[in-house]
């Protein structure tokens, strides 16, 4: 908590109460998904699953290919793979808050009657997820450069492209993320798997693991009304530099057009979810089911 | 007013027998009556194996590799089930209070964990053939089957054994507390790569895929393909009849280990009164 503290103590932060609210979230989330097991324990837990999902890819593909791993469309896959990680847990970071909070520890009454902005809060529960899927990401990624040489060198990384694509993605998640969180709020039933079907819905559609080109046709835009389609192009053009697959959906657009539409979708999200967060709470408090406890 | 009807009390196998049911109806009977489960338990899975089906297609895979990731994405279902319906059951129970019902009830625990598998079984398999169907239809997937009966009897052998290992990893996980749900999370992706889910366990290595055979979906989903895409020249790790006998044989280990594991943890529990303490 002394960090959180140094920080709620800066004049900026006290002055405003949606950065304490954030904060003070993202530190409750952390200590959450963190205090459950010893550090090793934990440390286990956040580098296995991604491990091994990537290792899934990585055993069908060698199957098929003996082995050809120095084909870019390996990178491509194994890459969209790791970067991957960060769409689930950004997405059910933020909208299993309210599930815990609601279901778990039966404290939602207790926090809304706080003087806390629920939107802010909400977001900085979602930011211990973030942490441990971008320390995932990296070992996944360092994994697959160690063990299977994928062509990544540190020095011809485009790092602003990554990281302004990157901020932009996790944006976007994030308010995907309010909205599932929202519609959370007014469920009864279901809600545990519509965090997770939403980010399997867009593992399929947006080209995480194989290019868009092999949906049918018909299938195809879909993927190009998500954000994470461009984010995962950019993430992988800004890495792998030349050596980047090229497929025809993407391949005609530039740095600069993916990035300007990955832009204005994370905006259109972003006041999308602002709008929505409000609907849903009222409608929640409305009909009397914001602080019901379902045990669905 | 009418007199009150004597009601029969049931004792010994009669009373396991009845517990084994009431357990199992909450599960089969609400699976029927509301209906919206269906797609929200079979529609995400459908687009992680359509993901799969999607990868095999980039890399110009044969066609029969559709087949096995359609056939093992369906039984995820069953080990999805196994973990979050099985194993972490008792877990949930005890947090939502049903724990010391059960306790507190004349029902033994093992015919309630049996009852539990007996309605996840059947409300898993609808799931598992949904999944099955719909998938085969939209990839165009061809099965030759080669004996339907031993098919069949590999299916109810894996189950046994699969429930069993689940009714034992009960115990372990209300053990565990909290971090039951972790374990169940973690026991996903790994299980799925060791075991072969999306190609053939053969591909793993033999002492991999050695290991992975103490899942029994391992050498069930092994014994399956073979059965189903008979002749394909990259299945098989063993021949289904060695696979049949280790499952029988892993079936008898994992139901003994289950009666034995909970007989434990309830004298361990009621010893330290922490059977029903809701807070760990």
């Amino acid at each position: 908590m002394s960090i959180t503290r140094s920080f709620l103590d800066t004049p900026f932060v006290r002055r405003s109460n949606r950065l304490r609210t954030f904060i003070t979230a993202a530190w409750l989330g952390w200590q959450i998904e963190s205090n459950w097991a010893d550090p090793f324990l934990f440390a286990i837990y956040s580098i296995v699953r991604p491990v091994t999902s990537v290792l899934i890819l990585v055993v069908m593909y060698s199957v098929i290919t003996n082995g050809a791993l120095q084909e870019p469309i390996f990178a491509y896959i194994y890459l969209g793979n790791a970067l991957y990680i960060l769409v689930g847990q950004v997405i059910t970071g933020v909208s299993w808050s309210v599930i815990d909070d609601r279901e778990h520890y039966r404290t939602l009454r207790q926090l809304y009657t706080t003087p806390m902005d629920g939107y802010f809060y909400l977001m900085g529960r979602g930011v211990a997820r973030l942490i441990i899927g971008l320390i995932s990401v990296l070992i996944t990624i360092g994994f697959g450069i160690i063990a299977f040489q994928l062509p990544i060198s540190i020095g011809a990384i485009n790092w602003p492209m990554l990281l302004a694509s990157t901020i932009l993605g996790v944006l976007s998640l994030a308010a995907i993320g309010m909205v599932v969180g929202s519609l959370t709020l007014m469920l009864a039933r279901h809600f545990w798997s519509l965090g997770d079907a939403i980010s399997g819905a867009l593992y399929l559609f947006t080209g995480a693991i194989f290019p868009l080109d092999v949906l049918p046709a018909w299938l195809r835009p879909i993927g190009f009304a998500f954000p994470v389609t461009y984010w995962l192009e950019l993430a992988r053009r800004a890495i792998l530099g030349p050596n980047a697959a090229k497929f025809p959906t993407l391949s005609g657009f530039s740095d600069l057009e993916l990035t300007g539409i990955l832009a204005a979708i994370t905006l259109m999200l972003l006041v999308f979810s602002w709008f929505f967060y409000r609907w849903a709470l009222h409608r929640a408090k409305e009909n009397g089911i914001f602080d019901m406890e379902t045990s669905y | 007013m009418l007199p009150a009807e004597r009601v029969q009390k049931a004792t010994g196998l009669r009373l396991f027998w009845y517990t084994i049911w009431a357990r199992a109806y909450p599960r089969i009977i609400g699976s029927t009556r509301e209906k919206s489960w269906l797609f929200f338990e079979t529609v995400l899975p459908l687009m992680g194996t359509a993901s799969y089906v999607f990868v095999y297609r980039a890399i110009g895979a044969p066609e029969a590799y559709t087949g096995f990731v359609v056939l093992g994405g369906a039984m995820t279902a069953f080990w999805l089930n196994v973990l979050w319906a099985m194993a972490s059951q008792l877990y949930w129970d005890k947090d939502g209070g049903n724990l010391e019902l059960y306790v507190v009830s004349p029902g033994p625990l093992m015919a309630i964990l049996l009852g539990m598998a007996v309605g996840g079984i059947l409300m898993t398999a609808t799931r598992a053939v949904i999944i099955l169907g719909v998938c085969s239809f939209l990839f165009n997937v061809s099965y030759q089957i080669a004996s339907l009966p031993l098919l069949v009897l590999i299916f109810v052998v894996t189950m046994a054994a699969l429930y069993g290992m689940g009714m034992m990893f009960a115990s372990i996980f209300l053990a565990a507390g909290r971090e039951a749900w972790h374990i169940s999370n973690l026991l996903q992706e790994p299980i799925y790569l060791a075991s072969g889910f999306y190609f053939p366990v053969k591909a793993m290595g033999f002492w991999i895929a050695t290991f992975a055979s103490v899942i029994p979906l391992t050498l069930g989903l092994d014994a399956m393909r073979q059965l189903i895409f008979a002749g394909d020249p990259t299945l098989g790790f063993l021949s289904v009849e060695v696979e049949l006998i280790i499952l029988l044989v892993l079936s008898v280990v994992f139901i003994y280990g289950a009666i034995k594991m909970l007989a434990k943890l309830e004298e361990i529990g009621r010893r330290e009164g922490r059977l029903i303490e809701r807070r760990r």
